[in-house]
């Protein structure tokens, strides 16, 4: 077990790698963009995995999870604080270190939010708000959870267009750049945007980044608490005579999977110099839906492998104008067909379906 | 070990259990047996926490539990079994045994997520001590196989090995030979047997007596919600209530 997934594992890192090596080689480097924003996508797609394949819990909100990060650490890092300089927050806020001065292109002076810790505060409240969300509609099972989540994205979709400070139906542009790590010595500082020279790094820290989550959560799953998950998706009466606090186990994972969801929409926002309401709409969450389906439900690779890839297709414009009806269309048939993910269907069973 | 108090249930207008007390003391093998819709069922959830009581106090081990929820009271000691088998969709027989190791075990989520070292001996023994109990239970070749996808008898077996996994201090077990053939319920019988000479307590409901009139030191009889009578197996079975109700079932006691 643990020696097989540590090889699954070797084999992605050796992966990403030759990709980008042959990008280099065959001078299509452009490719490795659309990979870059595919891993960031992929993150909340595995950390939806988790929650619905393996804990049984559906969500049609996780756009809205993925908003709160992306439009926060947004609005944080580029509305301008000088107006309020003199407001006790600020003052607090420049004292303990979180605010940094710079110049916008016409050389008015800028007073933000570092994003640090930005990205910090975006994350913790998907959590917080997650938390508050669970709690009431965790309870709900089946259609009823689905609904409930699907308001709960409808809500975040319509304050993030609506909203003056989240820059209504033109989103939010010019956000810089998110330095992970300065620079010591002769290595040069880590950063997260889109700058054209700066695209290699990005492609490997999205791709760090998705690596380290995925290890967590396959970890996780084959943990006690990922044993309780799994038990609670079989069933959760039994769940409950075992001793699992089912209640508590499944916010702990709808929180998880807002936060994998928060942190893709800030470093995403931030590679990409902003966002638009689109991010936040229910198209997207029924995408990382179908995407979750599509990988095997309870199937961390399938949804990593589906994610990426499907994900790739789309952002390379291969869907065109069709691309929300493609992944309608891919959720119906992962439904008739193979609802446990194309990766697990055999033709054989997939004839015997076709003919009942 | 476990004393239930002028326990009422209602649903809606039917009076599902009716001003119900007995006790269990620690060490014996009580059977609660009745006639099909006596309300067996329906007493073990409000026990096991699944159902809350109308009215009445059930204690535990010196603490009142009605009302609270099953995983709590399953934490304080108490396991047990379904009526309809219920296991884990998707899980190994052995993984699901090692879920009832969860209230014996700590590993929380975050040390899960990083693997930390100190959780690696504890997996290690939720895994051995599952598989003792699959040994214990004749299932042992059976391990790796999907829980639902094996036959029934075996099924029950998962779901006991599940149950003392939990080292409960309390066994409910509902109708565990249900379905059963008559060598798979002596089977049962001896296990039972088994189970209270590892110091664990049991309390089972069962529909059909032979079973219980073997095994049990004492019988609690259930008509309709009510309990009509409650002594030791061989006084049960001279007592003309009980004979009259199961008569008039068309069983014949054992
Ligand atoms: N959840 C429920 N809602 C309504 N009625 C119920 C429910 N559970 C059981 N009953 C009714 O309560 C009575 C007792 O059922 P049960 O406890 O299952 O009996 P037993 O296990 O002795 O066969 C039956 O009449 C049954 O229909
Ligand atoms: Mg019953």
């Amino acid at each position: 077990m643990q020696f097989t997934r540590s090889r699954a594992i070797l084999c992605l890192i050796l992966l990403v790698i030759a990709v980008q090596v042959l990008t280099r080689v065959t001078g299509t480097q452009f490719y490795l963009t659309q990979l870059t924003m595919a891993a960031y996508y992929a993150l909340v797609v595995i950390g939806l995995t988790v929650l619905m394949g393996y804990a049984g819990q559906i969500s049609l909100g996780h756009a809205g999870f993925f908003a709160i990060g992306g439009y926060l650490s947004a609005a944080l890092t580029t509305h301008n604080l000088v107006p309020y300089a003199h407001s006790p927050l600020v003052h607090f806020l420049g004292r303990i270190g979180v605010l940094v001065q710079g110049r916008d292109i016409y050389g008015e002076q800028l007073l933000t939010v570092t994003p640090w810790a930005a990205c910090v505060l975006a994350v913790v409240a998907a959590a917080v708000i997650a938390l508050l969300l669970g709690i009431p509609v965790l309870k709900l099972k089946g259609h009823y959870l689905a609904m409930a989540t699907l308001g709960f994205g409808i809500i975040i979709y319509r304050i993030a267009l609506a909203t003056d400070y989240f820059g209504e139906a033109d989103g939010i542009s010019d956000v810089p750049g998110f330095t992970l790590l300065p620079g010591i010595g002769p290595v040069g500082p880590l950063v997260v945007n889109g700058d054209f020279g700066n695209r290699v790094q990005n492609y490997y820290i999205a791709w760090g980044l998705l690596i380290v989550g995925m290890v967590l959560l396959l970890n996780l799953i084959d943990s006690r608490v990922g044993r309780a998950l799994r038990s609670i998706h079989g069933s959760e009466e039994a769940a409950e005579a075992a001793g699992v606090d089912t209640a508590r186990c499944k916010l702990q994972v709808f929180v998880l999977s807002a936060v994998y969801a928060a942190l893709a929409g800030v470093l995403l926002t931030h590679y990409n110099g902003g966002l638009g309401p689109s991010e936040a709409s229910v198209m997207k969450s029924v995408r990382y839906v179908a995407l979750v389906a599509v990988g095997g439900m309870a199937n961390l690779w399938g949804a990593l492998v589906m994610g990426v890839s499907l994900t790739f297709l789309s952002l390379r414009g291969v869907f065109g104008s069709y691309d929300d009806a493609v992944f309608g269309a891919i959720l119906i048939l992962v439904m008739l067909f193979a609802p446990d993910g194309i990766l697990g269907v055999r033709p054989g069973t997939l004839l015997a379906r076709l003919k009942r | 070990m476990l004393e239930l108090k002028r326990i009422n249930k209602y649903f809606g207008g039917l009076h599902a259990v009716n001003d119900v007390s007995f006790r269990v003391d620690r060490g014996m093998i009580k059977a609660v047996i009745g006639p099909n819709g006596a309300g067996k069922t329906t007493l073990f959830n409000l026990i096991a926490g699944n159902l809350a009581p109308s009215s009445g106090e059930i204690r535990f081990r010196g603490r009142a539990i009605q009302g609270m929820k099953p995983h709590r009271i399953a934490a304080l000691g108490m396991a047990r079994t379904f009526q309809n088998i219920k296991l884990f969709q998707g899980m190994t027989a052995l993984e699901s045994v090692m879920v009832g190791r969860h209230v014996r075990s700590r590993a929380g989520f975050l040390a899960g997520m990083f693997h930390l070292p100190w959780t690696w001996a504890e997996e290690r023994a939720i895994r051995e001590r599952a598989m003792e109990l699959l040994e214990l239970l004749g299932i042992a070749e059976f391990a790796d196989v999907e829980a639902t996808s094996l036959a029934f008898g075996q099924q029950r077996s998962v779901e006991m090995a599940r149950a003392l996994a939990m080292e409960p201090h309390l066994l409910l077990l509902d109708e565990p030979a249900a379905g059963l053939n008559i060598y798979e319920t002596a089977e049962v019988a001896r296990l039972i047997s088994r189970i209270r000479d590892m110091g664990i307590t049991v309390l089972l409901v069962e529909h059909d007596m032979s079973l219980v009139m073997d095994i049990s030191d004492e019988i609690v009889v259930l008509s309709f919600g009510e309990k009509i009578a409650e002594d030791i197996p061989s006084a049960i079975q001279q007592n003309p209530e009980v004979i009259r109700i199961y008569l008039g079932e068309d069983e014949e006691i054992a």
